[in-house]
């Protein structure tokens, strides 16, 4: 891999940890506790919601960005948008999975449960399970060509299973907060979105966007390498 | 409080375990790589 890559991706890398920083400390330290939370649990709680939304940017980002490539792929046969295919769909396996953890702590002090059958948590846990299916479809096709195109399809059609979990809140009765675009009565932690709340919200959200580049690049060069080790050992053979 | 350490706690065990796969992933087969030129180099050589 060339020198120039390297640095490029050192300086990714550097950048996306000081946007961490940044926003880790915008969400512990420099924004207030919501207003109308009533508990010192509650409120200290509230502070996870930083956490939730980057991680929901990764998991986003990864499964949008395994959509656009494996339609890519589909029309163009190259390569690489297989290689960054594979590569989003585990960032939104890992980021997804973040987003399950996090909100199941968020939830315990909240709705006085780990985990509850609402809607929302349900169809989110759904998405991560048809995307570890995705991962263990790649695994089990031998043929590269067959396997790239069995995944993309797949990835185009499990893509549908994102925009249902984003509508759950709002087409079902459900306790989930609607964070964007939205206020549900029934919603048990919700809080008022101050100026302040908001700011370090999309904070979180660029510096886990810039997180997610920084790896995807890392795990796009992994398949690269393994394509160079398939290569020598055919002229191997 | 506990909640808060908790979930920053699990977010960063995720992330620091699956950079940790990344290097792991990339050092194996970049070490492949090596192993199979020099045994390429030798194929040609003899």
């Amino acid at each position: 891999m060339g020198r120039g890559r390297d640095l490029w991706m050192l300086g990714l890398d550097s950048v996306a940890g000081a946007a961490v920083l940044v926003a880790i400390y915008m969400a512990l330290v420099w924004v207030p506790d919501a207003a109308n939370l009533t508990t010192p649990t509650e409120r200290a709680a509230q502070h996870i919601f930083y956490l939730h939304m980057g991680m929901n940017i990764g998991a986003g980002l990864g499964y949008l960005g395994a959509f656009l490539v494996s339609v890519l792929y589909l029309l163009t046969g190259r390569r690489i948008w297989d290689m960054i295919a594979v590569a989003a769909v585990e960032l939104g396996v890992v980021f997804g999975a973040g987003v399950l953890a996090t909100g199941s702590i968020w939830a315990k002090p909240t709705w006085n449960t780990w985990w509850t059958w609402d809607p929302r948590l349900t169809t989110a846990a759904i998405v991560v399970l048809v995307y570890v299916a995705y991962l263990m479809l790649r695994g089990a096709l031998e043929d590269p060509a067959r396997r790239a195109r069995f995944a993309a399809v797949y990835g185009i059609f499990a893509f549908a299973s994102v925009p249902l979990t984003f509508m759950s809140i709002r087409w079902w009765r459900t306790i989930h907060p609607v964070v964007i675009g939205g206020s549900n009565a029934e919603a048990q932690g919700a809080f008022a979105m101050g100026p302040s709340i908001r700011t370090a919200m999309f904070a979180s959200m660029i510096a886990f966007a810039i997180v997610f580049f920084a790896l995807l690049a890392h795990r796009v060069r992994i398949e690269q390498t393994a394509e160079e080790v398939e290569q020598l050992k055919e002229q191997l053979a | 409080m506990e909640y808060l350490a908790g979930a920053f706690a699990v977010a960063w065990i995720f992330t620091f375990v699956y950079v940790l796969s990344l290097v792991r992933r990339q050092r194996r087969l970049e070490q492949d790589i090596a192993m199979l030129r020099e045994l390429l180099e030798d194929r040609q050589r003899s």
